[in-house]
């Protein structure tokens, strides 16, 4: 399995964000995509999860299932959490599990307890802290198997215990062959992983 | 569960949880309509006649200002952005948050309609065939609206811009929902043709309200 | 015990337990030797049976707006004196105010059927309650839109007081709309004096609604602040549960 994307280039507002972005990743490899702010790491996700239309170049993934596209392959783990206030723990995680095509009847408590939630399944999600929220939101990484992980700094909100098990979910992901794209200023706990850094667009590198 | 049954079932748990919005659209309705005869006159006469119209004005503005957030909070926390990653195309999933819209709130104010009808004196055994009206031409409000509601979300801008863009596409439902009611309750053209029409307007705007608005939300992306 | 031992819930709590037994029971005999006097009153030489709607009626239309009048005094305790239960008082007291709001208009209208020859027709009183009723469900809609009960508090004190300065507003308006579209053709309801017969067994029937309000009023206010008990006691579990 391997995503590669080649020439690759952004337009948002009118304003160039990157081009001639190349990488490429196998099965089991992480990526990790640093740079200034603004310099377009979010955009690059968003781009790969299909939310966001690249002006050149382009994006295959080879050796998944064969109708689906890479978005529907994918997992993003935005800045937002798509947790819905009204709803409980659990109700909002089995939505997210049935919504993105997971298992039927799907187990809700094994992922709830890889993010350690499962205490809070039947609380309303409203009364979750920030750094919850951010767990019920990775739960849905565990509980539907998707071979691309778009992580868009999953540390942030995070406390070192939770930083520590969500590196632990992405090192079981790369060792069962799935890729991860992960935004990040800083490290995230995941040992030789390759990095792309972004520039100026006029100075890409690979 | 289907993940358009999911939608479905999470749009309609939303709605009737604290904070959603699944009767605010009957109230609305209620209110506009009880407020007209202190415009009016509580001349039972005039009101009987007329009556078919404000119910179906109330029920117009009702439908499409209960729109705006449809999607508005699905973008602000994210969900939007996960709705468009998921195996079924966004065009059923569109469609599905748009029937449970309907259900929470047009089915609601249709209920009501019969109470109404008794403050604007429309004749009781007659009643039936109004609130028919209404449920064969409120889908074609809420699915028109959709299209609205998401170009309110590319564009960023809620409130009234939903109801200055989409006022104008209800005309047809409104000319033939009034229509079909009048000649229910006073004649004397057949009841039928309008409602038949009214019937298609619904059937053609259930298939291209959610092709619109997911072409929309798609060009809305940033 | 002093008023002030009230602001304290668990106190109120201890006190509500104690009460509401024999409130319940007392509203209860008299609700009973109402109905007795009720089905002893004498039918109306016109109406018939149908005047005994009114036992129903009016009370309704009373306790509609004492229970605005006890929304606006627990929004003064919110806004002035910040006494912890006030909030509790008007949110338990504004689904109550609104169901007799619906009793009065209910009644109204199957009494109008008989009279009027229709259900409805845009009758002073009867606009001015149905008015009413409709600030009671904006009321009702903010406490609904609002996920945060401490959010909602001064919002609905506010929508309180200003609904109470307004009442009287709306209604001397929708007189005269009233007036002016039908001069002086319309049937009154209770225009006229009543008789003793007719009237005794009213006021008691109004005072068995009224102890039935306060009971309902205070079961619902006790729900209220073991429902924010609920609330507050789940959050602590979910901040337990983060360290």
């Amino acid at each position: 399995m391997q995503l590669r994307g080649g020439d690759l280039a952004c337009e948002r507002g009118g304003r160039l964000v990157f081009a001639g972005l190349n990488f490429a990743l196998a099965g089991g490899e992480a990526l990790v995509v640093t740079g200034r702010n603004g310099a377009g790491k979010s955009s690059l996700l968003r781009v790969l999860g299909g939310l966001l239309r690249h002006s050149a170049g382009r994006i295959e993934l080879s050796g998944g299932a064969d109708e689906a596209t890479l978005a529907e392959q994918s997992h993003y783990l935005g800045h937002l959490d798509a947790v819905k206030p009204s709803l409980s723990v659990s109700e909002n995680l089995l939505f997210w599990t049935t919504y993105l095509g997971g298992p039927r009847g799907a187990a809700i408590r094994p992922a709830l307890d890889a993010v350690d939630l499962a205490g809070l399944a039947d609380l309303p999600a409203a009364y979750l802290s920030a750094g919850q929220k951010r767990r019920l939101s990775i739960a849905r990484l565990v509980a539907v198997r998707r071979p691309v992980w778009l992580l868009d700094e999953p540390t942030s909100a995070l406390d070192t215990p939770s930083q520590e098990r969500l590196a632990g979910l992405m090192r079981d992901h790369l060792g069962s062959g799935g890729m991860i794209v992960a935004a990040a200023h800083g490290p995230i706990g995941l040992d030789g992983a390759r990095e792309l850094r972004l520039g100026r667009p006029a100075e890409p590198m690979s | 569960m289907s993940p358009f049954l999911a939608l479905l079932a999470r749009d309609m748990r939303l709605a009737v949880r604290v904070g959603g919005g699944a009767l605010m659209g009957a109230l609305f309705y209620f209110i506009v309509v009880a407020m007209m005869p202190f415009a009016i006159g509580p001349d039972l006469n005039l009101l009987a006649r007329i009556g078919p119209a404000i119910l179906w004005l109330g029920a117009l503005l009702a439908s499409l200002l209960a729109l705006d957030r449809l999607f508005a909070t699905d973008h602000e926390d994210g969900s939007l952005d996960l709705l468009m990653m998921g195996a079924m195309p966004l065009e059923l999933a569109v469609a599905a948050k748009a029937i449970a819209h309907w259900l929470t709130t047009a089915v609601p104010l249709i209920v009501i309609t019969p109470v109404l009808g008794l403050m604007l004196n429309i004749d009781m055994s007659s009643m039936g065939w109004v609130a028919l009206t209404l449920l064969a031409g409120t889908p074609a409000l809420t699915f028109i609206g959709l299209i609205g509601a998401a170009l309110a979300v590319a564009l960023r801008r809620g409130g009234l811009l939903l109801a200055v863009l989409v006022l104008p596409l209800t005309i047809p439902v409104l000319i033939f929902g009034v229509a079909a009611a009048n000649a229910a309750l006073v004649g004397p053209a057949p009841f039928g043709p309008p409602f038949t029409i009214l019937c298609a307007l619904s059937l053609a705007s259930l298939v291209l309200g959610p092709v619109a608005a997911a072409a929309a939300l798609r060009q809305g992306l940033e | 015990m002093a008023v002030i031992d009230l602001a304290n819930p668990t106190r109120f709590l201890t006190l509500v337990d104690r009460v509401l037994p024999w409130l319940a029971g007392v509203t209860a005999l008299v609700f009973a030797y109402g109905l007795y006097r009720v089905v002893g009153a004498p039918d109306d030489y016109q109406q018939g049976a149908t005047v005994k709607i009114m036992y129903l009626h009016v009370p309704g239309a009373w306790l509609g707006m004492m229970g605005w009048g006890v929304m606006t005094v627990a929004a003064l305790g919110t806004l002035v004196w910040r006494h912890p239960l006030a909030d509790v008082a008007g949110k338990a007291a504004a689904p109550i105010g609104a169901a007799f709001t619906f009793i009065c208009l209910a009644t109204g209208m199957l009494w109008g059927r008989p009279m009027w020859g229709t259900y409805w027709v845009w009758d002073a009183r009867l606009t001015s309650v149905l008015v009413l009723f409709l600030l009671y469900l904006g009321m009702l809609a903010l406490y609904w839109t609002a996920d945060d009960p401490n959010r909602s508090t001064r919002a609905a004190a506010i929508l309180a007081l200003v609904g109470a300065v307004n009442i009287p507003i709306i209604k001397f308006s929708v007189d005269w709309w009233n007036t002016l579209h039908q001069p002086a053709s319309v049937v009154r309801m209770g225009g006229a004096a009543i008789d003793s017969s007719i009237l005794v067994p009213l006021l008691i029937m109004t005072l068995a609604f009224t102890l039935l309000f306060f009971t309902l009023h205070f079961a619902a206010m006790r729900n209220e602040i073991l429902r924010r008990r609920v609330r507050s006691m789940r959050m602590m579990q979910a901040r337990e549960s983060d360290t």
